[in-house]
């Protein structure tokens, strides 16, 4: 197939796609607030566009994204570091982390917005939280990858524990660590809308209940939209990342 | 790589070392060995790894000495501790009982090379080259004045920006061979550095190692289980026993220097093969 004609066709399919839901709007007759039509989301769009609100929430909800993911990875990259390192500290922990997984978000989020109140630290500690699994495997199983035999040749030119850190073991398992990355970013979103329906009294979270309980369709689905361009650009900016730092892999077709 | 490229690089990099030390040393190998003092001294090494049935013994009374320039060759069949033996000498690895002296009883400044070529395959050529001076804390521009100078001597001008990937088994050693020189140290280390290569691959290997050696002087430690390999390149050949390894027999190469292909088809490099042959079982 040509190139030039192969880049057009995610275009080509989105716009199939809302051409469909045209259709189905218009052949099914479903009144607005079960199936608002496109044109209706998007005025919807506009609308909320101009009086401000919808930056406010996407803002806010994308801080509560950001935050949490940076806790999250920071601090499952540390835990999953020591880890790797130590497999009685693996044995103590393991349980607990494992337990953690088992809980659902959902089961735990009104915990969290019960005992942090409904601002923004509840939200925080979820997506936190949600992140935290992932990208703590993908660091262990990351670290433990590295070969045995790359470690000989730092010692035997006498690298320090440092220089073993920063030259050998955080390159080597760059490209795991960026694949637990890719799965936290997205995980991130779904927290942090979790803690927004729990309670709360800004967010995109926030813009869906009340656009439900006001039988405002239209609003939902902008908001279900931003949500998605939310996630979108995350993934984006993690695929980037692989692109500039591991240009050594030649696996560009991500 | 035409030769004229490679004879006109090991001219440079020769007169750099020989400025740089300060000394320009006569190059007859015997004369030398016979009159300097040992740099390393290795006293009844013996070396037991722990198992469930009394512990597997690997190296057994093993004593030898080093004299600075020398080039030393390790030759035994596989399961002989050779590469314990030199993870040892690089500080790897502790022995259980047993001596080995550096002189000035400090570790020397160790370069390996290793069965595999080890490169860090998210750093390109130049890069992994000059990792041994990134780590000494030597500045970004001198590291890639002197890592541009030993890939001139490994022959890999034009390669610099390659990734490991990209480079073929006998090239991926090269670079291996520079990383191990480029920081200068005192006792380069081999660890069947050919081992992975094809026949004719590994024979353009020894002459270009041979150059090298003579081009640097370095005190060179080999581990192989060639007898070809050895007799070409080292002064002295200590051949080690089935595990557990223990010296059995010890060589002097009394082949002249520089040496090329055609020694090889000499007589007397053909008795000296029989000898090691002879020994080995």
């Amino acid at each position: 197939m040509k190139p030039s004609l192969s880049r057009w066709l995610g275009l080509i399919s989105i716009l199939l796609g809302i051409l469909a839901w045209d259709v189905i709007v218009r052949v099914s007759d479903l009144p607005k607030f079960i199936l608002p039509s496109p044109a209706d989301v998007w005025m919807r769009m506009l609308k909320s566009l101009a009086d401000g609100s919808l930056l406010l929430h996407t803002g806010y909800t994308l801080i509560e994204i950001l935050l949490g993911l940076l806790f999250g990875v920071c601090f499952a990259t540390i835990i999953g570091y020591m880890l790797a390192k130590s497999r009685s500290l693996e044995k103590i922990l393991s349980p607990y982390l494992v337990a953690s997984q088992a809980i659902p978000i959902v089961a735990v989020a009104p915990l969290l917005v019960l005992w942090f109140g409904s601002g923004i630290t509840s939200k925080v500690l979820i997506c936190a939280l949600i992140v935290f699994f992932p990208v703590l495997v993908n660091t262990v199983v990351g670290v433990r990858a590295v070969p045995p035999v790359l470690y000989d040749l730092m010692n035997s030119v006498r690298a320090t524990r440092w220089q073993i850190l920063l030259k050998l073991e955080l390159p080597a398992s760059l490209p795991v660590l960026l694949g637990g990355l890719r799965i936290g970013a997205t995980l991130s979103v779904i927290g942090a809308i979790v803690g927004e329906l729990v309670d709360a009294q800004i967010g995109l979270g926030f813009l869906l209940k009340v656009g439900d309980f006001q039988y405002d369709t239209s609003m939902v689905f902008v908001a279900v939209f931003m949500l998605v361009s939310l996630a979108l650009m995350l993934y984006g900016i993690v695929t980037l990342l692989e692109k500039r730092f591991l240009k050594w892999q030649n696996r560009l077709d991500v | 790589m035409s030769l004229r490229g490679t004879r006109r690089a090991t001219k440079q990099s020769q007169n750099f070392w020989e400025i740089a030390s300060g000394k320009v040393r006569p190059r007859n190998d015997m004369v030398k060995t016979m009159t300097t003092n040992p740099i390393l001294t290795v006293k009844d090494l013996n070396v037991v790894f722990p198992d469930s049935n009394g512990g597997l013994h690997a190296l057994e009374d093993i004593s030898f000495e080093v004299c600075p320039r020398d080039f030393i060759c390790f030759l035994g069949p596989s399961g002989s501790g050779k590469t314990t033996l030199l993870r040892i000498l690089a500080g790897l690895l502790k022995p259980t009982n047993g001596e080995v002296n550096f002189i000035g009883n400090q570790h020397p400044g160790v370069g390996m090379v290793f069965q595999q070529p080890n490169l860090m395959p998210w750093r390109s050529v130049m890069d992994n080259i000059k990792l041994p001076l990134e780590l000494e804390g030597i500045s970004e521009t001198d590291a890639r004045i002197k890592a541009q100078e030993m890939i001139e001597l490994v022959g890999l001008r034009g390669f610099e920006d390659s990734w490991p990937r990209e480079l073929s088994g006998g090239m991926a050693q090269r670079v291996g061979i520079a990383r191990a020189l480029i920081h200068d140290p005192d006792l380069l280390l081999l660890d069947e550095p050919f081992g992975s290569l094809d026949a004719i691959t590994r024979e353009r290997m020894w002459m270009e190692l041979s150059r090298i050696w003579q081009a640097k002087q370095k005190t060179v430690i080999m581990v192989t289980h060639s007898i070809n390999e050895s007799l070409f390149l080292a002064d002295r050949v200590l051949v080690l026993t089935q595990r557990p390894g223990k010296i059995k027999f010890d060589l002097k190469v009394d082949l002249p220097r520089p040496r090329n292909d055609d020694i090889r088809y000499t007589p007397h490099f053909g008795k000296l093969a029989r000898k090691l042959r002879e020994t080995i079982e």
